[in-house]
């Protein structure tokens, strides 16, 4: 075959894009190959294809989605880890005469996808997926308002996920950073695949990241029980609220930016090059345009879900209510007017500076409120030291001092000294470990029992839970200490041997995270063996303040058989508490979305448009485009989405529940 | 409003209803217009930050032409006029199908349809022009900008007509029913939405690009 013919039906995939060369790769390659082929074949083997296809890809269930968030944040949490511990024992190696284990390229590409896949595939889908799962049963709804569009956003969230990970395999991935600043990221400096996988991936689960915004925006808005004016709404919910707020405001602006770089590296234009006009420091703007807000988009669900566990496991109702409702409402809109403090150092003079310096320090007094909120809901409070209860007190004692050194950092002479040194690393996993990471194990465990009927083992869940913290603790004062020195961050070698020591404590750190990671894993093993012993029948084990809680655990498909009416903020504090019965008779039909596969193919479509993109397979790229519109305009032309689940199914289930519930007194 | 389970209220004490035990149906579609809004409003940030990068590039001329020499204002005002005209037909095809006349309604989405056409086609030919000259968008930031401004919205533009042409053909088959109803307020809304964008382009891009 002729050269052109290749090229045309290949793009720029060629044999030499595979990294066989690359040893550790190609271990990991083959790991991960095998591992996926014994999946696939147990799969095969278990028939559990129709199983997984009917009852968990197609399905519009806010719950089962949630679930499936979930899953795809752990998984790829132990990539997004794996690549943090190599970095870490690098670090801890190449010192002197010692060149590491790791040569630059395949180094830098390890600290990009470390930050990408953290961000965009572990945080952003753990939060999603508590979002998903809790909100429509805090407010009493069925699903939520569009529950295509949700399986959908899901699905494109995880064909991002798989671009990443197929970078890891086929080419290579971005060497840039997990902002890809320009003009580093344009075709001149990174003329390979490794920017445009960065991209492509963004750009697809970014679609679905800004549609689940809009629909739990609008499910929020629309669908809660009635009674429940906005400021009954349990806190959790108010976070999510403010979240998808900040996300459907901050995610368009991502869309927009990644857009005008890939034009840059596919059409030629100017808008970030060094030459012909253009400006790399417009991308910096704009990219932290969207990077500020989306870091509060992590962090106000993890805020949620500590005011729900601290109020249940204090057995007092939330302290300040209104004055947290304020305190996200405040932070929502200083989410916005901070995001140059994250390049003081570009040079806009001093008035900009001093503007941006202050309203981030601003931002320390709602956050400071909620500490204090949640200090005084626990004030006289009757505390039961669950797991949950423990991962919030862990976050208020860690949170609290990677608070105060971004407010260190919102100096901007002192940020001139410390811009990209170790000192920031160290301040960000602070607040992102300590509060987002530490708030999600808390709604883990918290809402465990909802979702699957038993609680999580507890032994485990305490050794998990020391690792972590004491891991974090270990492997990041090390890091605030070597920035103080003026280390920089992203380094592959080091020449004072004096450093040594301090990344060889951080490593170690690293490796109890790394404890505290399996004992999570083997947590969930443990408690899926034990299910029996840690069952719980009455679908509130917490002694709940909200409604998730009154309804059974699992929730049946339509959550509540009959739409609960709310008097009070803790909804179901108040029905215990005034002994609401539960209605046993005269169900009724209940109105329900059907499932659809249109989201798994529609997802599927854009997966293969962004692979073509990367590699310059136009043919492949126009003809999954077409595709991917008769899908689209084909799914419109289904009218029939609904179905009732007959009244004789509802009092079934009911009934098992009203069983349950005096079998056990 | 909801009645309570009497059997199950102590004796003696006031009982608020704590479950609506009527049947409580969201009507399909509730959110729709809600959601929809929603949806604009994060298109309009994407606009938002194309016209924030018309501002910085604007007069980035990196030494190649500049908005005086290029942009033929007489063919700007004609585009604007059949973008202006479709959103007028597009409103009577929605008071068309508040009065249930489908024939009406699908006339005037066709009619539309023409005019959206023909703001594409007289785009095009803009920018083939433009093209022709050598001012196409690789050879200056303004020209980036410009391009990428007034292109997406050709391709909001275009992805427009390809719900129309699918709009009209479900309104045909299936008639003035609710479901078709809530589409063609959708479209509406996202049609005289991109109206309201090309204004901010003809007074920015165009009138102030002139005058610069």
């Amino acid at each position: 075959m002729s050269d052109t013919l290749i090229k045309t039906i290949f793009g720029r995939l060629t044999l030499e894009s595979f990294p066989i060369h690359e040893p550790i790769v190609l271990a990991t390659f083959v790991v991960v190959a095998l591992g996926g082929v014994a999946l696939l074949l147990a799969l095969t083997y278990f028939k559990l294809w129709g199983y997984l296809w009917k009852e968990w890809f197609t399905s519009v269930d806010h719950k089962k989605i949630g679930i499936m968030y979930m899953v795809l944040g752990l998984v790829m949490l132990l990539r997004g880890f794996a690549d943090a511990i190599m970095m870490r024992l690098q670090q801890a190696m190449a010192f002197g005469a010692n060149e590491g284990y790791l040569n630059a390229h395949h180094f830098d590409q390890i600290f990009t996808a470390h930050g990408v896949i953290m961000i965009f595939f572990v945080a952003m889908p753990f939060v999603t997926g508590l979002m998903n799962y809790v909100v429509p049963l805090q407010i009493g709804a069925r699903d939520v308002s569009f529950p295509f569009l949700n399986n959908f956003s899901f699905w494109m969230t995880a064909a991002g996920a798989v671009i990443v990970m197929a970078s890891l395999f086929v080419g290579e991935f971005a060497r840039t950073g997990w902002l890809a600043m320009a003009p580093l990221s344009g075709l001149d400096y990174s003329p390979d695949v490794g920017v445009d996988y960065y991209i492509w991936a963004l750009q697809v689960a970014g679609v679905g990241t800004l549609l689940s915004g809009v629909n739990l925006l609008a499910t929020i808005v629309k669908m809660r029980a009635p009674g429940m004016t906005m400021m009954k709404m349990p806190v959790f919910t108010w976070s999510a609220l403010v979240t998808n707020v900040l996300i459907v405001a901050a995610f368009p602006v991502l869309t927009a930016v990644l857009a005008m770089l890939s034009l840059d590296r596919y059409v030629g234009t100017n808008f970030f090059t060094n030459t012909g006009g253009g400006n790399p420091m417009m991308y910096v703007n704009m990219i932290w345009i969207w990077g500020h807000p989306e870091v509060y988009i992590l962090i106000l669900p993890a805020f949620g879900i500590f005011s729900e566990v601290v109020s249940t496991f204090s057995g007092k109702r939330l302290f300040g209510y209104t004055s947290m409702i304020y305190a996200l409402i405040v932070i929502c809109i200083l989410a916005y007017l901070v995001w140059l403090h994250h390049f003081f150092t570009m040079g806009s003079g001093a008035s900009v500076n001093s503007f941006f310096g202050i309203t981030t320090m601003i931002i320390s007094i709602p956050t400071g409120a909620k500490i204090f909120n949640w200090l005084f809901t626990m004030y006289k409070g009757r505390i039961r030291f669950e797991l949950p209860m423990m991962w919030s007190i862990a976050f208020m004692l860690t949170f609290v001092i990677g608070g105060m050194t971004g407010v260190l950092l919102a100096v901007p002479p002192a940020d001139f000294v410390l811009h990209n040194s170790l000192f920031l690393i160290a301040h960000f996993h602070n607040v992102i470990i300590g509060g987002v990471l530490f708030g999600l194990f808390a709604g883990i465990n918290y809402w465990w029992p909802k979702a699957f009927g038993f609680k999580l083992d507890k032994k485990w869940g305490l050794v998990s839970f020391w690792c972590w913290v004491v891991g974090f603790w270990v492997a990041f004062t090390p890091l605030y200490i070597l920035g103080l020195m003026g280390v920089t961050r992203r380094l592959r070698h080091f020449d004072d041997p004096s450093l040594q020591i301090w990344f060889i404590i951080a490593g170690i750190g690293a490796a109890i995270i790394a404890v505290g990671i399996a004992a999570f894993l083997i947590q969930i093993f443990v408690s899926v063996r034990n299910r029996e012993q840690l069952r719980d029948f009455t679908g509130d084990p917490w002694d709940g303040r909200s409604l998730e809680w009154a309804t059974s655990s699992p929730p049946p498909e339509y959550n509540f058989a009959f739409t609960p009416v709310i008097h009070d903020l803790d909804a179901w504090y108040d029905m215990k508490s005034r002994e609401a019965a539960r209605p046993t008779t005269g169900f009724r039909d209940i109105h329900m979305p059907k499932s659809t596969g249109a989201g798994v193919i529609l997802a599927g479509l854009s997966a293969v448009i962004a692979m073509a993109m990367i590699w310059y397979i136009w043919w492949l790229a126009i003809l999954g485009f077409v595709g991917l519109l008769v899908v689209a305009i084909g799914h419109t032309f289904n009218y029939d989405r609904d179905f009732h689940i007959p009244a004789e199914e509802v009092t079934r289930v009911e009934n098992l529940r009203t069983q349950a519930l005096a079998a056990r007194g | 409003m909801a009645t309570t389970m009497t059997e199950t209220t102590p004796p003696g004490t006031e009982a608020p209803a704590f479950w609506d035990l009527d049947p409580h149906e969201h009507p399909p579609g509730a959110s729709t217009m809600l959601g929809f809004w929603l949806y604009l409003m994060s298109d309009c940030l994407i606009f938002a930050m194309l016209f924030a990068a018309w501002g910085v590039y604007g007069a980035a001329y990196a030494g190649g032409p500049t908005p005086k020499e290029l942009f033929d204002l007489k063919l700007v005002a004609v585009n604007t006029a059949m973008l202006l005209l479709s959103s007028i037909t597009y409103g009577f095809a929605m008071i068309s199908s508040d009065e249930k006349r489908q024939g009406a309604v699908l006339g005037w989405l066709a009619a539309t349809g023409l005019f959206g056409a023909a703001f594409l086609a007289i785009e095009l030919y803009e920018f083939s022009h433009l093209l022709h000259e050598g001012a196409g968008p690789q050879r200056s930031a303004f020209l980036s900008a410009f391009f990428t401004l007034v292109g997406t919205h050709g391709l909001h533009v275009t992805f427009g007509l390809i719900w129309l042409v699918t709009l009209m053909v479900q309104v045909a088959r299936r008639g003035l029913e609710p479901a078709n109803l809530r589409r063609l307020q959708c479209l509406s809304l996202f049609w005289h939405f991109l109206d309201v964008i090309w204004i901010g382009v003809f007074t920015f891009v165009y009138l102030l690009g002139v005058m610069r």
